[in-house]
């Protein structure tokens, strides 16, 4: 296993999607509104509100959520509360979504696209491993989405300190909660995706054939991410720690029994038909 | 399996107590091929693609795999690399295999496949990188051999340009600069020139022959024969996935017409029978009808003279006496005939 022929493969398709505005236009949108446009106005409308009938409704519907979460809210009025809820609770699970739905769509296409405009020939005669391609392809899938995620959640960060601050006393964001989902659950969840698609990538015919089973497997982990990434949020560290180690232990795993999704004749085109 | 062979592996080294005598017998034995295929079979969904191929490139020389669309001829450039496994046989590329040894193998083999396989987004200058970098080249002398490389085929000017934009034959060019990169002792060609204008295929074709001049060997496909010709040291026939013929153009030629030959061409139609009567002459084997009139074939070049004077005795007059040198183009068109003529003799064979 030689990294740095990895290193190479991810850096280079990297380098071309960031050549692509057709890609990473879409992505800074959708990063736009998961992170920036829709926080912003839900809790500038919240905060901006006042103590009115509406922000009292949501504020009683926090009764809802589990005991320990209602124990975190901060804040002595109900917009203030409310738009803590939102902020902390809410939106938890965007972050989960954002990061998958970028890195699938270009894990989708990194192997059959190189079969698709015949670049696939020069990596099969190339010294480079199946294993090692497989590797890069990941990272490059990876990152885009995770790097977005991040930036997104950097702004979000701010938003929610600059308009809920102010109502719970002081810049409060990101909880710890929020640290462990970025930084050790989310990756674990992508880990999970990345191994499934680039499987899937590596074994059809075309880019969309790709994208669409891809889909088919990335619709119920989203839904499963999401549901985890609450329970993360709503429960203890050491919840988010375990659930961060079983979303890594199964995308280990995955990834491990995906290197094989790699054959030289499949970059060719020409293995099993294909 | 070919009706004839070239250069074929030694395989053992001497050993005894007397190690000049010893050193002396190595040295003079052949080089090993850098290519050696052995009754390689290959099959897609069932469909063979080759079947019991034999192909021998010796070291340090071109060897031109010749065959219609579909004869296997970028098959087994696939299997040369370890890009593709064979289903049966034997692969040996300079000496190792490529399916044990595949990072090995592949480290030491340039390639450039039909379509230029680069990536469009990217520079030239980035594509050429990507290479280097995946065959292990040095960081720090990465820069200095993707000059060399892109000027050597004359495309440094356009290095920071991105491919997208490049035409077809500035992307063979820079193909051609990819494969050389890491200084590969073996250069595959699968249909170098394929897209390229006449004069674009010409600088390529001149580009692959000072490759050699550098020690190289060389390994290419290609259907156009006139490319072939002049080219190539050696040659393999192939067709629907098995070698016809291999070995140097020459002895091929000499195989298929073992006698001198001139062709003759005089005034009249009504003479063209007379022709046929030089066969009373000595020296003459035998006279064939050709495009200009008829080829005669001599057991020496020598004979020529009292030809001509035998046909200026008989009162013909003569339009042209050309001697005739066979080109790979017919060469390749008789071993195709010939061998659809064992084949439907065989079928006949069997039949009966």
């Amino acid at each position: 296993m030689n990294w740095s022929r990895t290193l190479t493969v991810a850096r280079t398709d990297v380098k071309q999607l960031v050549l692509a505005k057709d890609f990473w236009m879409p992505m800074g949108i959708l990063g736009s509104i998961f992170f920036v446009i829709v926080p912003l106005v839900l809790l500038f409308s919240i905060t901006s509100l006042g103590d009115v009938e509406a922000v009292q409704n949501i504020a009683n519907t926090l009764e809802v959520l589990p005991q320990k979460a209602q124990d975190q809210i901060k804040g002595d009025t109900p917009q203030g509360r409310t738009s803590y809820a939102l902020a902390v609770f809410l939106f938890a699970p965007m972050a989960v979504v954002v990061p998958l739905t970028i890195s699938t769509a270009v894990g989708a296409a990194t192997l059959v696209g190189e079969r698709e405009r015949g670049t696939g020939e020069f990596l099969a005669h190339s010294p480079a491993a199946t294993k090692e391609i497989y590797l890069g392809k990941l990272l490059a899938s990876l990152l885009p989405g995770y790097f977005t995620t991040m930036v997104g959640f950097t702004a979000y960060s701010l938003i929610v300190n600059l308009i809920v601050g102010p109502e719970v006393g002081g810049w409060f964001f990101p909880t710890t909660q929020w640290w462990l989902l970025m930084l050790w659950v989310l990756p674990g969840f992508l880990l999970i995706g990345l191994s499934l698609v680039l499987r899937l990538s590596g074994k059809v015919k075309s880019t969309a054939a790709a994208q669409q089973a891809s889909g088919l497997i990335t619709l119920p982990l989203i839904a499963v991410s999401y549901a985890q990434a609450s329970g993360a949020i709503y429960g203890t560290p050491t919840t988010t720690i375990v659930i961060g180690a079983i979303a890594w232990s199964i995308g280990i795993t995955s990834t491990w029994r995906g290197m094989g999704a790699v054959k030289r004749q499949r970059l060719l085109g020409v293995a099993d038909g294909v | 399996m070919a009706m004839a062979s070239g250069t074929r592996a030694s395989g053992t080294v001497a050993s005894g107590c007397d190690f000049a005598a010893d050193m002396s017998r190595v040295s003079s034995q052949p080089a090993p091929p850098a290519v050696s295929l052995r009754g390689i079979n290959k099959s897609f969904n069932e469909v063979p693609a080759l079947i019991g191929l034999d192909v021998i490139a010796p070291d340090g020389q071109i060897t031109v795999l010749l065959g219609p669309n579909g004869a296997g001829k970028t098959t087994a450039i696939r299997i040369v690399t370890g890009a593709m496994t064979p289903d049966a046989g034997t692969v040996r590329t300079l000496g190792l295999d490529p399916e044990a040894d595949g990072e090995e193998v592949r480290r030491a083999c340039g390639v450039v496949s039909a379509k230029p396989a680069l990536y469009d987004r990217l520079s030239g200058n980035d594509n050429l990188r990507y290479a280097a970098e995946l065959h292990g080249v040095d960081k720090r002398i990465i820069d200095d051999r993707i000059w060399a490389a892109a000027g050597r085929f004359g495309i440094e000017h356009a290095l920071d340009a991105q491919v997208g934009g490049y035409s077809t034959g500035m992307k063979t060019r820079l193909a051609l600069a990819r494969s050389v990169l890491h200084e590969p002792q073996l250069l595959l060609f699968d249909e170098p020139t394929s897209g390229l204008d006449p004069e674009s295929a010409q600088a390529v074709l001149q580009l692959i022959r000072d490759m050699t001049s550098d020690g190289h060997t060389v390994v290419m496909c290609t259907h156009h024969l006139v490319e072939a010709e002049g080219l190539a040291d050696h040659v393999v026939v192939l067709d629907a996935g098995n070698d016809l013929v291999a070995g140097k153009p020459a002895d091929l030629i000499h195989q298929f017409w073992p006698d001198d030959s001139v062709e003759i061409a005089v005034e009249g139609d009504s003479s063209l029978a007379d022709l046929h009567d030089l066969t009373v002459l000595a020296g003459v084997v035998r006279t064939e009808s050709s495009k200009h009139g008829v080829r005669v074939i001599l057991d020496s070049p020598d004979v020529t003279p009292d030809v001509v004077d035998a046909l200026v005795r008989a009162g013909h007059r003569i339009r042209m006496v050309n001697p005739h040198e066979p080109t790979l183009e017919e060469l390749y068109f008789a071993v195709r005939r010939s061998a659809r003529d064992l084949g439907e003799a065989t079928n006949e064979e069997v039949m009966s």
